[in-house]
């Protein structure tokens, strides 16, 4: 398997006043791998998800996507056109789910676009023409399948609201999904699961890696998921990249060690456990406890 | 054995009957009463005589206090305690009663329907009555407008009167200058409303609940002052008069038309009565509102009805699930609008006569009050505010003065006890098993 580049990302720099939160990092993320994003608290994960889906406009850089066979800049887009012009799907740190709606129609209102477009300026729809009923049959079984994906599909009438946390976030992946991304950007799935939710998060997000041959990029503090699934990552630390590679890579390199551990330790911990210790600065305790 | 025993543990552990501490508070409070009561009631000075004081008791009227407090402390507790007991009753009533409803959706629509065509034909119907079912189901109509906007988009709106007012004006000028009718007005004030929809979505695309309702407040205000002084054009303060009854496919609601113009009593070979433009006005609005509703009902299960909730719910998920916030917003605006208009045309065909005075802010403030009483985004729910509030203000006439306040305790008890509005269910726009 040859990996297609997807995304490359280019110099993003992100700065807020005089903060720069993103200082001019590279990098590529390929079709059908699992591409994580790694770093202490205020590394500037979020900002790379917000500058990649239009809701910032980046200070400066490029962010190039690849797709069929054309190029699009990204941060020549208006924001909420990426879902459909160029295929990035989002999920966000604090789940964001339409809480007031149930299961089902959070995943119809992802297909918004494709019905609008069947319902004809909602004329088609109004008239209940055969067009608009056959485009609402498939959005319904394209919802169906990522419910039978996600294991909600007896709970589909429920009000979003009402479904457990771990089954939330479960559901703003599929929400993501159903718009057909080309590529999937999961701000910290695993936030909040136990370990035997987390254990079917890294088997839902290898299926749908191997199975749709799309893009993931992973923001994850779990680093049980961060290693257990990931093909490539890429650590941020106060804005910049300080590495990129294999988890195995990732793991022995001293930087790492260095930004997630504080200076003093580094020698016990490259001795110890290379990796148990991935844990932020502030944010060690939910990495640990994650982790443990 | 062990059974016995757990029972004697349990009977001994059991807490005193519960009117043990009622009688325990009751009679603490007597005595306090009692105290008190000893030194300020039952001792009393009097002139003996020659500047001297004399003490004189009192004692059967502090028993009497006492007696008195502590019934009424008693009496006072007992309450508390059945209506904290009783709600769980009466939950459980209302709860089913919202089941049963939720249910019988259909049959309790089909009802209504049936109730309000036949309302002109029924023995107590009287000409007053219709006149009052005509305001009431001008409020549902501004109500169901509304709820797209507030209920459905979640915008709060408090300008809505301007759409309604945009809408009378627009029949009114027409008729005044270019000498149209009702039937030939009504679609163009629905789309003058509309447009103005969008002429006020567009700068407050940014705003949300509490800047937004500002905003359309002002905007509201705003078209009631041009109204009032753009005088060479809507008449000013004086209003436009001799607007133009809705005639029947032509036929006339008057005693004797001109030359070459059918009347209506006399094609139908009826005797004339005034009562026929009445009841006629009457199943004009009522088509006009359920149409609206129709509507409503039928753009909620559309990509754009479930665009405008899900902007309710998160703008932020909406942008990054490719729904443009602007023409998401503009739609709700423009379609709430053009019902407003709608409704306004048909008020100005009703009254004959518009003036700025009929579209000040306690309009925006009802039309929003049937909304949130009847609860967001309920359909049925802005039936029963409106009739609640448009009819019971009129029935209340006999309480004169305390009419207003009795109207402001019954809002604010609907909001204590049911803060969702009267009607909170929200139905599902599509359900996994029964998708078509
Ligand atoms: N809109 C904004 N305005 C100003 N500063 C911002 C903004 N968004 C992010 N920042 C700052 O940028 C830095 C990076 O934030 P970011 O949310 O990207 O961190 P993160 O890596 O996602 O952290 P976490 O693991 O806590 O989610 C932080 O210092 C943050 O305060
Ligand atoms: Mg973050």
């Amino acid at each position: 398997m040859s990996p297609v580049p997807l995304l490359a990302v280019e110099n993003l720099t992100m700065c807020f006043g005089g903060l720069v939160a993103v200082d001019n990092i590279s990098f590529t993320a390929y079709r059908g791998e699992i591409t994580a994003i790694i770093g202490p608290n205020g590394a500037g994960k979020t900002t790379v998800f917000n500058c990649l889906t239009g809701f910032y406009r980046p200070s400066a850089g490029r962010l190039a996507v690849h797709k069929d066979g054309e190029i699009l800049q990204l941060e020549r887009i208006e924001g909420f056109r990426i879902v459909r012009r160029a295929g990035i799907a989002r999920t966000f740190q604090n789940i964001r789910l339409f809480a007031g709606m149930t299961v089902l129609e959070n995943l119809i209102v992802a297909q918004h676009n494709p019905l609008m477009k069947a319902s004809v300026f909602s004329l088609a729809g109004l008239l209940g023409l055969p067009r608009y009923r056959a485009a609402e049959r498939a959005a319904v079984e394209r919802a169906r399948h990522w419910l039978d994906r996600i294991g909600l599909t007896d709970r589909a009438d429920w009000l979003a609201a009402a479904l457990p946390y771990g089954a939330q976030r479960r559901l703003e992946i599929a929400r993501a999904l159903c718009t057909g991304p080309a590529l999937l950007c999961l701000d910290e799935p695993a936030a909040g699961l136990n370990p035997r939710e987390s254990a079917e998060l890294n088997d839902l997000l290898l299926g749908v890696r191997d199975e749709e041959q799309i893009g993931i990029l992973l923001i994850e503090h779990d680093m049980s998921v961060v290693m257990g699934i990931s093909d490539h990552v890429i650590v941020l630390d106060y804005g910049r990249k300080i590495a990129d590679g294999t988890p195995a890579e990732v793991r022995a390199d001293p930087e790492v060690i260095k930004a997630y551990l504080g200076e003093d330790e580094i020698d016990n911990a490259a001795e110890e456990a290379p990796l148990r210790p991935l844990a932020g600065r502030e944010g060690g305790a939910r990495a640990n406890g994650a982790a443990a | 054995m062990t059974a016995a025993a757990g029972l004697a543990v349990d009977s001994a552990a059991k807490p005193p009957a519960f009117w043990v501490p009622f009688l325990k508070d009751a009679v603490l409070a007597a005595l306090v009463a009692v105290l008190l009561a000893l030194p300020l009631v039952g001792l009393q000075t009097y002139d003996i005589g020659g500047g001297a004081l004399g003490i004189r008791t009192h004692f059967d009227w502090v028993a009497i206090g006492g007696a008195a407090v502590f019934a009424g402390r008693l009496a006072l507790r007992v309450l508390q305690q059945l209506y904290r007991t009783r709600p769980t009753g009466r939950a459980r009533v209302l709860i089913s009663i919202a089941a049963w409803g939720n249910r019988q959706a259909l049959p309790i629509t089909l009802l209504g329907i049936g109730f309000a065509v036949a309302l002109p034909f029924l023995p107590f119907s009287s000409r007053y009555l219709i006149d009052l079912g005509t305001t009431v189901l001008i409020y549902v109509m501004l109500g169901w407008g509304l709820n797209v906007v507030v209920g459905l988009a979640g915008l709060l709106d408090l300008g809505y009167v301007a759409f309604y007012a945009v809408g009378a004006y627009t029949f009114g000028l027409l008729a005044r200058d270019l000498d149209f009718t009702f039937w030939e007005a009504l679609p163009f004030s629905g789309l003058v409303a509309a447009s103005f929809g969008v002429v006020l979505g567009f700068p407050v695309l940014r705003l949300r609940g509490d800047y937004l309702a500002i905003v359309t407040l002002g905007f509201g205000e705003i078209i009631r002052i041009v109204l009032l002084n753009w005088a060479p054009v809507t008449g000013g303060p004086n209003g436009i008069g001799g607007i133009p009854r809705p005639s029947f496919f032509g036929l006339h609601f008057a005693r004797s038309a001109p030359e070459g113009v059918a009347t209506f009593h006399q094609f139908f070979g009826l005797e004339f009565s005034p009562d026929h433009r009445v009841i006629f006005l009457y199943f004009v609005i009522l088509a006009m509102a359920l149409l609206t509703n129709a509507f409503t009902l039928r753009i909620r299960q559309l990509p754009i009805g479930r665009a405008w909730e899900a902007l309710r719910e998160d703008e932020v998920a909406c942008r990054a699930l490719g729904i443009n916030p602007t023409t998401v917003k503009l739609s709700a605006f423009a379609i709430g609008a053009m019902f407003g208009g709608f409704a306004g045309c048909f008020f100005a065909t009703r009254q004959g006569f518009i003036s700025p005075e009929s579209f000040t802010f306690i309009e925006s403030a009802t039309i929003l009050a049937i909304v949130v009483l009847g609860g967001m985004g309920s359909q049925l729910g802005v039936v029963l505010a409106a009739v609640l509030l448009v009819s019971l203000p009129e029935f209340g006439r006999a309480f004169a003065e305390f009419r207003m306040l009795i109207f402001g305790a019954a809002m604010v008890g609907v909001m204590v006890w049911r803060p969702r509005g009267l009607i909170a269910h929200r139905e599902p726009t599509l359900r996994l098993g029964s998708s078509r």
